[in-house]
């Protein structure tokens, strides 16, 4: 653990042996807000008031001799395209200002049921598309390490909460790294896992078919605990899977001996030099450890990207459509019903939002969708293909979650393209529907955090959380 | 509810050679207790947006799970429509109006769950059923101000989302169809297995079965015209008139050098025509794409033949079995008339108390007309006023008074009724000494009649039935007075 804050595992352990209260925990987490918020911006919504109530409540609870679940008195911060009942929930875009949905996400009553406090709902680019969190219709959310930088996105207000101490852990989602990126980029430990593992319920959605959920914690040990909270079969979710999370936490110490580690024979350009060398030396360590390194290719990586950006954009599109003015959210007036529609969207979603609606409406259009959304999907098979050959001679493959440590604010943002190649490694692990997560492993240039990242096959989790807890011993 | 008798065709003659094709879409709300993607209640007539949730209104973050009952009901009707179940998928249809709360209609695309069935029509008349599929239907917009009762020209529009995600089922057929009868008997029969299988309960007048027609003419042997759809088709009697009027328009404007634009029509059923709704060209791009909220809708060999098992006896063979018992034609309105009510197996039960089955299935389509459900009566009673009348007890017209006063009762014993009322039919020789009476009481109508003009009977029967104190047979009349002429 490279952090001065307290992990998620050693609060509830203190907590339950009654070293510290949940609220006294709950307190140093609002101190830090109250420091550092106004700076970071990393909130839309701070619940300080309901975080206050419920933290007694666990207190009240756990000193009558009540159980209160795994994680309670844990402070933690949702992305803020997560549904909670009664609580604004934004996705950072105009167009739902001020909604406050009837219901709570899966994913916010499990955390609930576990005892978890809920501090707040983070920023997050608008509707989780971008890499930086710059394209938030609130404003940017900065980097806690270096606040002349970007967190990362989509999830930036998720794991700068969590690299501030706002949080001892958040919850973000990534459709094409917005978890793996920003956590990264902050210095923290980010999972993105297999699709169907988490329930995507009340998850406001970007790309259906490549949305998941997954945490932001300072430990390997938290990100696990946190995955057996929020897995598992949801009969909400048609896409969820049917099956109980693997236990994670249980594996954590078995080491990578006999492990066979992939590494890309070709590493695609524009890697920092820095970034490279972090990779180099998390080879080098779990070589020590007793792994070994195995050359792989995915000849369909350079695809990836292109796909991506149909397939996700095409699905947005119709995500986004329910957008309309008419029975919730921001509304225009105007003269006519088609008018209204173009009123509402045009002062609702902010210009990348609009550039992804109509670049995924034309994908799916007439006459161009076997260009280009069918396209798409054929590059989803390759890549696929090209990961269940490269599984046959390796356990995981290690690449750099990021090809870049933190940027500038304002660098790429007059460049969607340069923006768009922050994801080059993160995106094939959503277009095949696997598991990845990135781990911290040192610093690059401008003494920011690197990280790698692990990829592992469709339900590969406690394999790859045993690689991720090796790389952390050695970090 | 008319019925597809077998009555002669009123099918509209095309002139000149001119031939029908058309095909039918035909949507049915299915009978289940809830929507078919959430747990809201699926009923008719409630408060507006009472059965609602975050699904069917579309909220962020809702996501669809698919009925199981609607599956099943879904499955009855395929296989009852002789269709081929396979592993489904869904798809988005994605347009913008204001009673499409997700701004996308889940539907099935390319893999529907039922394909390749038919429906036979009277005279063994195959009609192919492409496919029925699954799909959620929309709410209900209701436009208030202005004069058409349509969104343009409106102040304001209302929306009731208690339709909206409702299961239905849209029965496609191939355009095997040639005429309007046709039409109305595919309709009707669709929605007697309908009933049948307990998939709907196909009230065109509530909208729980909704058609669209697909017409087009050409002249017999040659390739398809282009066709129009007609909606807003909302009783099996309008289907006839809509595809009439539509078919007499098509030809008019070819006849005079016209051609026939694709195009949306809209059936108008007090001015008893169609409009131009939209023409092709203005046609929305739907963008489908997979629904990726959901998988791949796998039933099983296991579970269709397990729904297939548990299928009822099919109004078609009902028919035949009814036929076969009254030795009535299968296709007469009367064994129609009775499967379609459910009443079939009451007469079978009057037939095995001993009755005569062909004057069971008269009295029972005389007497019972409340569907759904078997007469109160017990079957013996009944049974027992056949025989009265097949030995000739009683008269025709006897029999019906009987009857009336054994249904008002609730049973009771023919013979008895017969006897408290003074009941006898008169013994031949004494009709035949009153037929001639009557003959000479009114030589006129006697000349006529025998001059070939048969209304002229009416008099001469009349006079009969009025003298014998309506204890004649007015069949054995008629027979007399046939004899008599020659």
């Amino acid at each position: 653990m490279t952090s001065e804050f307290v992990s998620v595992v050693d609060i509830v352990g203190s907590i339950r042996e009654g070293k510290t209260t949940a609220s006294d925990v709950l307190e140093q987490h609002l101190a830090r807000i109250d420091k550092r918020e106004t700076e970071i911006h990393a909130f839309n919504h701070v619940m300080a008031e309901s975080a206050r109530a419920n933290a007694a409540s666990i207190d009240a609870d756990l000193k009558a001799g009540k159980e209160r679940g795994p994680l309670a008195g844990v402070p933690i911060a949702l992305k803020d395209n997560m549904c909670t009942r009664g609580v604004p929930t934004t996705c950072s875009s105009k167009i739902l200002e001020g909604w406050k949905p009837p219901y709570d996400a899966t994913v916010v009553t499990r955390l609930q049921q576990a005892g978890a406090v809920i501090v707040g709902k983070t920023n997050l680019d608008e509707f989780a598309m971008g890499s930086s969190t710059e394209n938030s219709a609130f404003g940017p959310t900065r980097n806690p390490l270096d606040t002349s930088r970007v967190p990362g996105g989509s999830s930036g207000g998720s794991a700068a909460a969590v690299a501030a101490g706002f949080a001892a852990a958040s919850l973000g989602s990534d459709t094409g790294g917005s978890i793996r990126q920003p956590a990264a980029l902050c210095g923290v430990v980010g999972v993105k896992p297999t699709y169907g593992m988490v329930s995507r319920q009340g998850l406001v959605a970007f790309a259906s078919s490549l949305d998941q959920i997954g945490p932001f914690t300072h430990t390997v040990a938290d990100a696990a605990l946190l995955m057996e909270v929020i897995g598992g079969h949801d009969p909400l979710d048609s896409t969820s899977l049917d099956q109980p999370v693997p236990s994670l936490t249980a594996v954590l110490g078995q080491g990578v001996k006999g492990m066979r580690i992939g590494r890309l024979a070709d590493m695609p350009d524009g890697c920092e030099p820095e970034v490279l060398a972090r990779l180099d030396a998390a080879f080098a360590a779990l070589k020590a450890a007793g792994a070994t390194i195995v050359d792989i290719a995915l000849p369909s990586l350079s695809y990836c990207l292109t796909a991506y950006y149909l397939v996700a954009p095409a699905e947005a599109s119709s995500n986004l459509a329910r957008y309309d003015g008419v029975r919730y959210g921001l509304r225009v007036e105007s003269a006519d019903l088609i008018s209204m529609y173009g009123a509402t969207r045009a002062a609702g979603f902010g210009a990348e939002v609009k550039r992804r609606i109509m670049l995924g409406t034309y994908a799916l259009s007439a006459g161009y969708y076997d260009a280009y959304y069918g396209k798409a999907l054929k590059v989803r098979r390759l890549i696929a293909n090209d990961f269940a050959a490269a599984y046959q001679s390796c356990d995981v493959i290690l690449t750099p979650t990021s090809p870049t440590v933190a940027f500038p604010i304002g660098e790429k943002t007059s460049d969607p393209l340069t923006m768009y190649l922050c994801d080059i490694f993160t995106i094939p692990t959503n277009l095949a529907g696997h598991a990845a997560m990135s781990v911290p492993f040192g610093t690059g240039a401008h003494s920011m955090p690197v990280g790698v990242q692990i990829l592992a096959p469709a339900l590969g989790e406690p394999t790859m959380f045993r690689v991720a807890a090796e790389l952390e011993r050695a970090s | 509810m008319s019925n597809a008798s077998s009555a002669p065709s009123h099918a509209t003659i095309l002139p000149n050679g001119w031939e029908m094709v058309i095909g039918l879409e035909v949507h049915v709300e299915l009978d289940t207790k809830t929507k078919l993607f959430s747990a809201s209640p699926n009923h008719f007539g409630d408060e507006p947006n009472t059965n609602i949730d975050p699904v069917t209104l579309g909220l962020p973050g809702a996501l669809p799970v698919i009925n199981r009952r609607a599956v099943e009901l879904a499955i009855r009707l395929g296989l009852a429509l002789n269709c081929t179940v396979q592993a489904s998928t869904f798809h988005r249809k994605n347009y913008f109006y204001q009673d499409l709360a997700k701004a996308y209609q889940i539907t099935q695309y390319d893999q529907p769950i039922n394909i390749d069935g038919f429906m036979m029509l009277p005279g063994d008349v195959r009609i192919g059923i492409e496919r029925a599929h699954l799909e959620e239907d929309t709410g209900k917009s209701t436009h208030f101000g202005g004069t058409s009762g349509r969104i343009h020209g409106s102040d304001y529009s209302l929306v009731d989302f208690n339709r909206a995600g409702v299961p239905l089922v849209e029965i496609v057929s191939r355009p095997d169809i040639r005429n309007a009868d046709q039409a109305r008997q595919y309709v009707s029969e669709l929605r007697s297995i309908l009933l049948a299988v307990g998939a709907s309960d196909a009230k065109m007048e509530e909208g729980s079965m909704r058609c669209d027609v697909n017409v087009s003419v050409r002249k017999a042997g040659e390739p398809f015209g282009t066709r129009c759809e007609i909606k807003n088709v909302n009783s099996i009697r309008a289907v006839g008139k809509a595809i009439d009027y539509e078919a007499r328009r098509q030809v008019d404007v070819l006849e005079s050098g016209g051609t026939i634009r694709q195009e949306t029509r809209h059936w108008d059923d007090s001015e008893g025509r169609t409009h131009t709704l939209r023409v092709k060209e203005d046609a929305d791009d739907y963008r489908y794409f997979l629904e990726p909220d959901l998988v791949l809708l796998d039933p099983g060999t296991e579970w269709v033949e397990s729904i297939r098992a548990s299928l009822p006896v099919l109004p078609a063979a009902r028919r035949a079995q009814l036929s076969q018992l009254t030795g009535a034609d299968k296709e007469s309105e009367a064994v129609y008339v009775i499967v379609e009510r459910g009443q079939d197996d009451y007469v079978q039960l009057v037939a095995d108390a001993g009755g005569e089955p062909a004057r069971a299935l008269v009295y029972v389509q005389q007497a019972f007309s409340e569907a759904g459900s078997n007469p109160a009566v017990p079957a013996k009673d009944l049974a027992g006023l056949t025989l009265l009348e097949r030995d000739a007890k009683v008269t025709a017209t006897q029999a019906k008074t009987i009857l009336s006063e054994i249904v008002a009762n609730g049973g009771g014993d023919a013979g008895a009724i017969a006897a408290a009322k003074g009941f006898e039919a008169l013994d031949t020789s004494a009709v035949e000494a009153m037929v001639d009476a009557a003959i000479a009481a009114q030589p006129d109508a006697w000349a006529k009649y025998c001059g070939g003009e048969e209304k002229a009977m009416g008099a001469l029967v009349g006079a009969i039935m009025k003298s014998s104190q309506g204890k004649a047979d007015g069949k054995v009349v008629t027979a007399l007075l046939q004899k008599k002429r020659g």
